[in-house]
């Protein structure tokens, strides 16, 4: 019996110990194990979703690959982790990954009560609507009575409901655990219209027998901006998870693009020469090699590049940047100075 | 150390250390559990119940708006997951009695197809069938638009069946109390004549006289015009049928897929405790000229009742438990209610100990009555 007692006592420190431990430094730890692990969703074709080699593939991913590829020059050096919605939260805070990248939105609530700090917003995105053609609806605010299919837990029930408030109608709200039952029951006509994300629409539309059975309704009806997240109060982490995405959005405003960027390191902008390392020591600062920049945008490209390659209109889900544009064009994308 | 020889004092001290290791190691989980949530400054305590809950639920066994607070919509949940429970325990044990006695059938036939019944539910994970069941709704109905209307008012297609649903315009409690009147005339009545059976041997079994006892009063206030009901017929709006009373597909499925699969279970139970009850139970009751069916109504299933109810407890409370698999299709039950608040809120631990509590207090209730039934029909040595 008192072993007993010792070995659970032995235990309980054991597990304190545990959680003690994923407090230590991010960036130490993930250089020890030599390799970065990333929370990314399950099966989103164009955000995260192995390809038929069963390498991950999408923006989400890319994210993470520019991660990695800022931390150790090498892009492959990251393991992916499918997070469930539900969990992915928990996954983060318990240190079963370094960053999420998930199509997660940035809310006061996550930010003040789930222990996480969010990175710059990676993808401006509001909730739409998605019907069938045959429906003959070309705005929300006819879809009183209807029934809405969604995905539980996001804030995609409270925007339809309170939208709904707005307009004074009534809805049905139908909700499935699993992305697949909810399609399904989709496109059997069980709902006459499926709620979420815009990006994840034009992911669920492009998967359809026939895409162009399906519209979507020109109402964005909440602000979504993705963003990837990493644990609180660990403010080196933030920022190298930060600058990375803002590298991304840097190298697009200042022309560098993954073909030409050798060709950039020549560049007599002086900008330019400090992001790829030509000039100043900006990588020590943040812990990592001067040449990180560089190393980022030679594994993954600029933004645009990741857009076009994984969301742009040339793949299965045809998205336009809309906001998702540099600020000088129009768009919401605006890095601070690399100085 | 001479107290340790004492066997009682030996026993209680043991006991002591034992309930306080156990304590301490409570006590010292939910400290290292706070101690680091509060580190990882995310939010801890029941606060949350009490703010709104701001989404909608489908299907509420209980009157729920949006702008009701996180705590009711748990509540909405918990109703829910009574009811299908409920229900599918209900239609369950009803179909498992018969499949079980139609196993034990002379009928090779009759035998052989509940054989197959039994075995082709019970061998296939009970997360399939649900699928099965609910893609099977929505896929072989029409939509909403084309719903059949299989009789006035009444509407078939994959988001469920609507039917009229009835509105009390005055008179609802003196039905009400008609309806208690009667029930209670009919049992007196019934009691009556089963006694003057069983003194005199003489006399029908009542049965028509209990029933025109339970009738008379509903009928008197019926024909005094005091009730007035309107009916609220389903109408198809512009994308669904409106009004009405709905029964929705989702709900549909987890019921079916519930109580058959409880119903198989109940089956081969049934007919273990039938098989239990002695041979020479059977012939004394067939000597005393009592038919088949009578033999085992009157003679044999009470008996097996002794057998039957334990193991049926068990599964009574893997009904309940296995109602939680509602997420896969879409049935707002306990689970789902409170993964939408955990995912608003955050606050995954305090969630996740309130929808265990409610299970285990749901799960001990249901014990507590089954054991309670169990005494009742166990076998009573005097």
């Amino acid at each position: 019996m008192k072993r007993g007692f010792l070995a659970l006592c032995a235990a309980t420190a054991a597990l304190a110990g545990v959680v003690g431990a994923a407090q230590a430094a991010t960036i130490d730890t993930v250089k020890s194990r030599g390799k970065l692990i990333c929370g990314v969703s399950l099966s989103t074709p164009g955000f995260a979703a192995a390809d038929e080699k069963g390498r991950m593939q999408g923006f989400d991913a890319d994210i993470c690959r520019a991660v990695a590829a800022a931390v150790f020059g090498d892009p492959e050096k990251v393991d992916f982790v499918l997070t469930n919605i539900n969990t992915r939260f928990q996954a983060l805070q318990s240190g079963e990954i370094d960053v999420l990248s998930r199509q997660t939105t940035n809310t006061f609530s996550r930010e003040t009560s789930l222990g996480l700090d969010f990175g710059p917003t990676v993808f401006y995105d509001g909730q739409g609507l998605l019907v069938p053609k045959s429906l003959g609806v070309s705005s929300a605010k006819e879809l009183t009575d209807a029934a809405i299919c969604t995905l539980p837990g996001t804030t995609t029930a409270q925007n339809l409901t309170d939208f709904f408030r707005t307009i004074g109608g009534k809805f049905e709200l139908v909700v499935f655990e699993s992305p697949d039952e909810n399609r399904a029951a989709f496109y059997s006509g069980r709902c006459e219209a499926i709620s979420s994300d815009r990006s994840d629409l034009a992911s669920i539309r492009a998967v359809a027998n026939n895409p162009d059975d399906y519209v979507l309704l020109p109402e964005t009806i909440s602000k979504e901006p993705l963003a990837p997240a990493v644990r609180q109060n660990d403010s080196n982490w933030r920022d190298i998870v930060s600058w990375s995405v803002w590298m991304l959005m840097a190298a697009e405003e200042k022309g560098i693009t993954q073909a030409n960027v050798d060709e950039k390191l020549k560049s007599e902008d002086p900008e330019v020469q400090r992001m790829l390392g030509g000039a100043d020591e900006l990588g020590k600062m943040l812990g990592l090699d001067n040449k990180w920049g560089y190393n980022v945008i030679k594994a993954v490209g600029n933004y645009g590049e990741v857009f076009d390659r994984n969301l742009g209109e040339k793949t299965k889900l045809g998205m336009t940047r809309g906001p998702n544009m540099q600020w000088n064009a129009g768009g919401l994308l605006y890095a601070p100075p690399v100085r | 150390m001479l107290f340790l020889n004492d066997a009682r004092f030996r026993a209680a001290f043991y006991q002591f250390v034992a309930i306080s290791a156990v304590l301490l190691a409570g006590w010292a989980m939910y400290s290292t559990a706070s101690a680091n949530l509060a580190k990882q400054d995310i939010a801890t305590g029941f606060g949350f119940l009490s703010r709104q809950a701001g989404f909608e639920i489908s299907e509420t066994a209980i009157a729920f708006q949006s702008t009701d607070s996180v705590g009711r919509a748990i509540l909405v949940g918990i109703a829910n997951t009574v009811k299908v429970s409920f229900l599918a325990v209900l239609f369950g044990t009803v179909i498992g009695l018969f499949v079980g006695i139609g196993r034990l059938s002379t009928n090779p036939l009759l035998s052989r197809l509940m054989l197959a019944y039994v075995e082709v539910l019970r061998n296939v994970p009970l997360l399939l069938y649900l699928l099965l069941w609910y893609s099977l709704i929505i896929l072989v109905f029409p939509p909403v638009k084309q719903a059949i209307q299989f009789l006035p008012g009444f509407f078939l297609s994959n988001s469920g069946l609507a039917v009229p649903a009835m509105q009390w315009q005055s008179g609802f409690y003196a039905l009400l109390g008609a309806v208690a009147v009667g029930v209670a005339a009919a049992f007196i009545a019934h009691a009556i004549s089963r006694r003057r059976r069983i003194a005199s041997g003489r006399g029908g079994s009542g049965w028509a006289m209990a029933a025109t006892l339970f009738l008379l009063p509903i009928v008197a206030v019926w024909a005094s015009g005091q009730v007035a009901v309107t009916w609220e017929a389903p109408e198809l709006g512009r994308f669904r049928l409106t009004g009405g009373l709905h029964i929705r597909p989702e709900f549909v499925a987890l019921l079916f897929g519930l109580a058959l699969n409880l119903s198989a279970s109940v089956a081969e139970i049934v007919r273990g405790g039938i098989q239990a009850v002695n041979r020479g139970q059977w012939e004394a009751a067939m000597a005393l000229g009592l038919s088949r069916s009578l033999a085992l109504r009157l003679v044999v299933l009470p008996q097996a009742l002794r057998v039957i109810v334990p193991p049926l407890t068990n599964n009574y409370l893997s009904v309940f438990k296995n109602s939680s698999l509602a997420i896969a299709i879409g049935y707002p039950d306990l689970v789902m209610v409170s993964n939408t608040v955990m995912n608003q809120t955050g606050q995954a631990i305090e969630t996740i100990a309130i929808f265990m509590g409610v299970y285990l207090g749901l799960s001990v209730l249901i014990s507590v009555f089954m054991n309670w039934y169990n005494a009742r029909v166990a076998l009573k040595e005097r």
